[in-house]
């Protein structure tokens, strides 16, 4: 049995085909302004390249932000749902899952098959989200790809008085100033995404194993000032911002079993 | 190398900077000089006053180095006074960067100098004053002598201050000082934008902008957001008449009428500039401190 998944994010849309529990194809385009455009796009590529007929795909359900634009799909499921399923797929010891997106951060509790105890979610505020490492790593100057190496480079802890992302760059701004190092910004700016993150987590509870997922899963620097705070190890899958995708897939295959 | 002009940003966020005094006044005649400055995390202001009258004062952006914003401001407001610094009375201090006046004998919280500030601007029935700051709203309560009776503040978001609008300045291209007013060439008000976080409003706004909305949508979009955003502070903290807006944005039509649209309840006519509140209110502790000192 085809199934697909459709996670709209605030940034990119993505799209994993499965056959029988086995990825297909994945494929990830910027939602831009048209979010419906997008999906259409992404979903019409990673058909291409799975080599698969629309009419053969039993169900596709449809996540994210914008999940509601997705007019192709049979229903919709909500992001924390999807987030757990692939989460617990991949890693099934997976009991905590911490998703942070470009505009979303998201701290899950689940149980072994996946479904959730309880969660927490931030879209309100950047703080909490990957937009808060690009606005800094536009302060910075320094591309957002190497935002997180260069944190690692550094050992210092310089806490960051400005919470909001809009102060939060004039704080950056006048670090530069004060000659400290673009390596110790970068971790600084790290440490304080991260926190925020962590306080929300607790406010879930955190348990063993811990799983990160969304697009800012691939900032190394993300990841290890998350580790570091929790006192706790980290998995991160290769391709952390199709997590939400998969599971969509996978709770489509489920719902076509009926 | 030679750069154009025309090849510089233009700084849209950029707000007129500006001295005033009375020359109609002598301050050799007074028995009281006392000054008062602000120093905000985005502009600086000092205020002198003669007897408890206001004299001079000025209006500038902070610098980088606090102390020198301070003496500078206070320097400005003296130009073309004949005054010098050691002929002040007394001053005090107040505002975020408070604790960096050099030359204050004092420093006094920005919510208490508000409120007092507000009581001279627009009179002793001002019962609720809504601040609004480079990087801080506050709304206060007060009694008839412009005392302190509750207040809540933001000074953790940009979403509702100063620096949240100089970011929309600058996206759409329009001065700060014109954003206000094309705000309400719209026909109809447009949905309001994300009134949490201005970096959501603004990634709002830029989709808005691909969509083809004209610049005076969109500010209205955002100042509306805006409006909401200081209305539930005001809410929260309580609103009772006579009300008035000072601070930066209160200068910003757009925004003020939006608040007194979700309010149901106009604010009071400023009757001088709405920057220099919390430096006035400072001064007049600065005279009150002198007058008890001398009792």
């Amino acid at each position: 049995m085809i199934t697909a998944g459709v996670d709209v994010g605030n940034k990119y849309t993505k799209v994993v085909v499965m056959k029988d529990g086995q990825v297909l194809s994945k494929y990830m385009v910027l939602s831009g302004f048209d979010q419906q455009q997008a999906a259409e796009e992404a979903y019409t590529r990673a058909l291409a390249e799975a080599g698969v007929a629309r009419e053969e795909v039993r169900c596709v359900l449809a996540t994210g932000a914008g999940k509601g634009a997705v007019t192709f799909a049979n229903d919709t499921i909500t992001e924390v749902g999807a987030d757990a399923k692939g989460a617990v797929f991949l890693f099934p010891s997976g009991r905590t899952i911490i998703d942070v997106g470009a505009e979303e951060g998201r701290a899950i509790k689940c149980d072994e098959k996946g479904r959730i105890v309880d969660f927490a979610i931030n879209e309100k505020c950047a703080a909490g989200a990957g937009s808060f490492t690009e606005a800094m790593a536009r302060a910075l100057e320094v591309p957002l790809e190497e935002m997180g190496p260069l944190a690692l480079q550094s050992s210092k802890v310089i806490p960051m008085n400005a919470q909001c992302a809009v102060f939060a760059e004039s704080e950056v701004v006048s670090l530069i100033h004060s000659r400290v190092t673009k390596e110790d910004i970068s971790k600084a700016v790290h440490d304080a995404i991260a926190s925020r993150i962590i306080s929300m987590a607790r406010r879930v509870g955190v348990e063993k194993d811990l799983v990160m997922t969304g697009g800012v899963g691939r900032n190394v620097g993300f990841v290890k000032a998350l580790g570091e705070g929790l006192e706790m190890a980290v998995l991160v899958p290769g391709e952390p911002e199709y997590v939400s995708a998969l599971g969509a897939a996978l709770a489509a295959a489920e719902r076509a079993a009926g | 190398m030679v750069v154009n002009q025309a090849d510089k940003p233009k700084e849209y966020w950029r707000w007129t900077e500006y001295n005033w005094f009375d020359p109609s006044r002598d301050w050799r005649k007074a028995k009281i000089i006392s000054g008062g400055v602000d120093v905000g995390s985005v502009s600086t202001q000092a205020v002198i006053m003669l007897d408890g009258e206001l004299y001079a004062y000025s209006n500038m952006r902070t610098g980088s180095d606090s102390p020198d914003s301070a003496i500078k401001a206070m320097k400005w407001a003296m130009e073309n006074t004949g005054m010098k610094m050691e002929d002040l009375t007394y001053t005090v201090g107040t505002g975020y960067g408070r604790v960096n006046v050099p030359f204050a004998n004092k420093t006094v919280t920005e919510i208490a100098c508000h409120a007092r500030g507000a009581n001279y601007m627009y009179g002793s029935t001002v019962r609720t004053v809504l601040d609004m700051g480079g990087q801080d709203c506050k709304a206060i309560r007060c009694d008839e002598k412009g005392k302190v009776v509750s207040f809540l503040m933001n000074d953790k978001c940009a979403a509702g201050t100063g620096r949240g609008m100089e970011v929309f300045a600058n996206l759409l291209a329009v001065s700060i000082e014109e954003v206000g007013e094309m705000s309400l060439q719209v026909e109809k008000e447009p949905p309001p934008v994300s009134s949490t976080c201005v970096v959501f409003a603004k990634t709002e706004a830029t989709g808005l902008l691909r969509a083809g909305w004209p610049k005076e949508r969109v500010l209205a979009a955002y100042c509306s957001a805006m409006a909401h955003r200081v209305v539930s502070l005001l809410e929260r903290n309580g609103v009772e008449r006579d009300f008035a807006i000072t601070g930066g944005i209160a200068k910003n039509i757009g925004v003020v009428s939006r608040i007194e649209k979700e309010l149901n309840l106009k604010a009071l006519k400023p009757r001088y500039d709405t920057q220099i509140a919390g430096a006035l209110g400072a001064a007049l502790f600065a005279k009150a401190l002198v007058e008890k000192g001398k009792g």
